[in-house]
């Protein structure tokens, strides 16, 4: 790979961030999908044009000098992007999560500052919230955060951060002080100089190489101020939960849709040796197709409904409907995605098995098996089967 | 009010799983600070339910509902006062 960056223009009036987006993904993304993938290597490019674009950004609110996009502009921007590269997606839909946690949950001069430099040096941010020990229990700690003289210390062993070696500040869960329960837990901004990390690991996986989350070990110190001023139980209800499932979805709504892309393309084409004569494979594309509906109405209307919840009630405090919704979705979401591009797998028959060809299923099939593991659905179900419990809002 | 703390402080030990004996909280101590997980404060609800004969409705399951004893006792008063009503 050569270091020369091809950065397309106009990227930086582009009010329609989804048309941006979109546009990167077809025009970068897409051409070095392939090859992150082989090499299982950070899309560089990709963040690249991105950053030109001003997209990093795209989510700060406007009076921090960003562009002031929502949920649904968000999730629109990495549906787009991932189509072409989810891995690209995917990181672009974490960094707009961490994003919305700090603009929603840091209130005071320091953040604030924080979120302006963001955007005026296009900085890509990550988090570190699974841990040694805790495994993917988002909701437990087991470092702490050590306060002195307005300064912090904190060092967290974590086996997973996605791009953590390409992100230029993260976000890292920990226990609000060392005698402080499990569940007491501080979300806390980390950034160079005083954010060193230790690589423990390697990122040789089936799907989303892309993404290149390894272990490492963070230990960070700062500036007191750099602990976001809400506890992280309420972000994690109000932001962090609802904010990253429904980007997620959004991702994964872009692979099925890629999927179901090819296997369009496929079926015109034997259509077309064969006029007047319909492909048995048309039918299994109308059930995809389907299937693809209900997947997408099901992502768009959890948006909107959070929407409306955040327009109102959630600066309170959301209740357990929202929890259950959001958890149901990532767990239909993600399955989905699996059943539309198998589906659209055996519309393609071989050619669609092979490497190479322009009806090529490998790694779309291979990304979208992560999403039934990135927070574990088994988790998720076993938390939603606890708040039905009690739930009557049927 | 002190013997329906004790009940609630009861029930916390029972199954509330915090870091700290219920019996030493005071009533407006956080709960979730010393421990009180969302899995737990179901149980914790359901356990509730069933000794004071009450259901909490869909508006009062946040974790507000939760935050302290003191809390907990105005939620499961207001449903017993509500349930005395009809």
């Amino acid at each position: 790979m050569t270091a020369t960056i091809e950065v397309p223009r106009a990227g930086a009036e582009c009010v329609d961030i989804t048309a941006a987006a979109a546009r990167i993904g077809a025009e970068v993304a897409a051409e070095a999908a392939d090859s992150v993938d082989r090499d299982a290597r950070f899309p560089h490019e990709t963040f690249a044009a991105l950053r030109a674009a001003r997209l990093l950004s795209a989510t700060i609110p406007a009076d921090l000098g960003g562009k002031g996009a929502g949920v649904t502009e968000a999730g629109a921007a990495v549906e787009a992007l991932g189509r072409h590269c989810a891995s690209s997606g995917m990181v672009l839909a974490m960094h707009y999560l961490q994003i919305a946690c700090l603009a929603r949950h840091g209130q005071n001069q320091l953040l604030r500052a924080f979120l302006r430099r963001v955007e005026a040096d296009q900085l890509l941010l990550a988090s570190a919230t699974t841990e040694i020990g805790i495994g993917g229990k988002l909701r437990q700690s087991s470092c702490a955060v050590e306060l002195a003289d307005g300064r912090f210390e904190l060092e967290k062993h974590a086996p997973v951060i996605s791009y953590g070696a390409h992100a230029d500040a993260l976000l890292v869960t920990a226990r609000r002080t060392p005698d402080s329960a499990p569940n007491d837990q501080v979300l806390v901004l980390c950034e160079p100089p005083g954010l060193e990390l230790e690589q423990t690991g390697s990122w040789d996986t089936i799907g989303m190489r892309g993404t290149v989350s390894p272990g490492f070990v963070v230990r960070a110190s700062g500036d007191a101020g750099q602990v976001l001023t809400d506890s992280f139980g309420d972000i994690a209800a109000r932001t962090m939960l609802p904010v990253s499932h429904l980007l997620w979805s959004h991702v994964w709504l872009g692979i099925a849709g890629a999927a179901l892309e090819k296997a369009g393309g496929f079926v015109r084409a034997e259509a077309r040796k064969q006029p007047g004569t319909t492909p048995a494979s048309a039918t299994r594309l109308a059930e995809a197709g389907a299937m693809y509906a209900t997947m997408r109405a099901m992502v768009r209307e959890a948006t909107r409904a959070f929407c409306e919840l955040d327009s109102g009630s959630l600066a309170d405090d959301p209740g357990i409907g929202l929890a259950l919704s959001m958890n149901a979705l990532k767990v239909s979401a993600s399955e989905r995605v699996v059943e539309i591009v198998t589906k659209a797998l055996r519309i393609c028959g071989m050619a669609g098995y092979k490497e190479g060809s322009p009806y090529s299923m490998g790694r779309l099939l291979r990304d979208a098996h992560s999403a039934a593991l990135m927070v574990g659905n088994d988790r998720l179900l076993g938390d939603n089967a606890q708040l039905l419990l009690l739930y009557k809002g049927w | 009010m002190a013997a329906m703390d004790d009940e609630i402080r009861s029930i916390l030990a029972r199954y509330g799983r915090l870091a700290v004996p219920a019996g030493t909280l005071g009533e407006h101590d956080d709960l979730p600070r010393v421990g009180l997980t969302s899995h737990a404060s179901v149980s914790v609800m359901l356990a509730l339910e069933d000794q004071f004969d009450i259901e909490f409705p869909e508006s009062m399951l946040r974790k507000s509902t939760f935050e302290s004893i003191a809390a907990i006792r105005v939620a499961v008063q207001t449903l017993l006062s509500v349930g005395q009503a009809s």
